[in-house]
């Protein structure tokens, strides 16, 4: 049914990409809010092919680069108490912290395991009781149900070695805070695919009608994209030309509908509480994070798990905080690709595989550097 | 991290789909898809099915881009593309 030869016909790109140029007449800033969109336009070099009035910048779409430092620590901190094992996704080991990163703590022995899902995390605490197992529980809406469903299947199981360290961010909220950001850069949001699935179109109606913002959900093809910024470049010159009011629009309706996944909503009420959240390099939103509800608090690896963190020591120099919130491309950082890199990174929007330095850094580097 | 994969469901066996990812077969938690049955495609993140996919939604999807294929096509046969 996903025909993907048709999701990355040549000719329909040719045809979508003559329609952009016709629309951009002039500067128009969009802005993509998910790691998996930023890392698909830079693999398929859709920046290329793409008129140089039309900027796509990159938000805080990537759960890892927005997890505040002092987590970071505190993860550190957590994976160094004996007869703990922490438990986690892939992309949150490199990330440097003040002094260290899980990487480097499970060099020093610690036991940090890479898991593809946090359901194995149980299976880890059913065999080895003695051990306090912690999940790091990263992610935006499309993961937080995956960790939702896994508390209530410990607590189904009586598991009682398993907790998880809340570090959930909500979408919504945050595309809020930047359609309001005074001397606003942005002509339009697209929205994330798969956190959509989840939350449905619908969620984005608010910040459509009261910040006049322009929001398309989008999929994550070639195709799907080219398409769905022609969608958002109609509506942004039909609010220039006939003064319209911005909408929500879905071009990636084959997996998202107006009103989301309701299994998994009802899902993540039960076992979550909405809470202020801060944001890694952009500071506190308003009811942009998860905490635990009172039924679930004991799975809260906080309640559980006393640990000394010190006072957070940031790297200096990094601007990935301007690079979020739309206002700087990574090519402008000083540090990009010189001290700078994925091997050894300084922040972490160039640490993760979707952060959006270190998608630069692997796929459009040398056009943007011109060389 | 929100990558999503689509797959195909085998075969469902209470909590659990066997799911068909163009040839290889991985399991999948269908607590959040209640509606899923055989047969459907569904998105997959992090061992869990998160959306049963619109089969109608993503032929109109398909014939949209195949249309525009072919009208640059005809264009570029009538010599004006
Ligand atoms: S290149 Fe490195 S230091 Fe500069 S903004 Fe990106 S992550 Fe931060």
């Amino acid at each position: 049914m996903i025909d993907r030869e048709t999701l990355s016909s040549e000719a329909a790109a040719h045809a979508l990409v003559e329609r952009i140029e016709a629309l951009v007449t002039e500067p128009v800033a969009l802005m993509e809010v998910c790691g998996t969109h930023t890392v698909a336009i830079s693999r398929f070099g859709l920046r290329s092919m793409l008129p140089p009035d039309l900027r796509l910048l990159s938000g805080p779409g990537c759960p890892v680069c927005v997890t505040p430092l002092v987590e970071i620590d505190r993860a550190i901190a957590v994976a160094r108490t004996p007869g703990v094992i922490v438990t986690t996704f892939g992309d949150m080991m490199r990330v440097p912290g003040s002094g260290s990163s899980l990487e480097a703590e499970r060099a020093e022995g610690a036991d940090v395991r890479i898991l593809y899902s946090p359901l194995e995390a149980l299976g880890i605490a059913e065999s080895e009781p003695a051990s306090e197992v912690v999940f790091l529980g990263v992610g935006f809406e499309t993961t937080s149900p995956t960790i939702a469903a896994s508390v209530v299947a410990a607590d189904k199981r009586g598991i009682t070695n398993f907790s998880v360290l809340p570090f959930f961010k909500t979408v919504p909220a945050a595309l809020d805070m930047l359609a309001a950001l005074p001397g606003r850069a942005l002509d339009g949001f697209i929205c994330p695919g798969h956190v959509s699935a989840i939350i449905g179109a619908d969620a984005y109606e608010p910040v459509a009608r009261d910040r006049n913002m322009p929001c398309v959900v989008i999929g994550f093809e070639p195709l799907d994209i080219l398409g769905g910024l022609v969608m958002l470049l109609e509506q942004v010159r039909a609010i220039k030309d006939e003064g319209a009011h911005a909408r929500v629009e879905n071009q990636y309706s084959r997996a998202v509908t107006p009103e989301g996944n309701t299994a998994a909503q009802a899902l993540l009420a039960d076992v979550f509480e909405e809470c202020d959240a801060e944001w890694r390099e952009i500071g506190m939103i308003p009811g942009s994070g998860y905490g635990f509800s009172e039924r679930y608090r004991s799975f809260d690896t906080r309640q559980r798990l006393a640990v000394n963190v010190p006072p957070p020591a940031g790297p200096t120099g990094c601007i990935c905080g301007e690079i979020m919130l739309g206002l700087k491309l990574p090519t402008d950082c000083p540090l990009f690709a010189g001290r700078c890199t994925p091997r050894d990174p300084v922040g972490p929007c160039m640490v993760s595989t979707e952060g959006s330095c270190a998608a630069f850094y692997k796929y459009d580097r040398n056009d943007s550097c011109g060389s | 991290m929100c990558l999503a994969v689509p797959g195909k469901v085998l075969e469902i066996d209470g909590d659990t789909a066997r799911v068909d990812f163009g040839g290889i077969t991985r399991e999948a938690n269908v607590v959040l898809v209640p509606e899923a049955v055989v047969d459907n495609y569904v998105l997959v993140h992090a061992g869990f099915a998160i959306q049963v996919l619109n089969e109608a939604e993503a032929e109109e999807t398909l014939s949209l881009f195949r249309e525009l294929a072919e009208s640059l096509d005809d264009e570029a046969k009538r010599g004006t593309g």
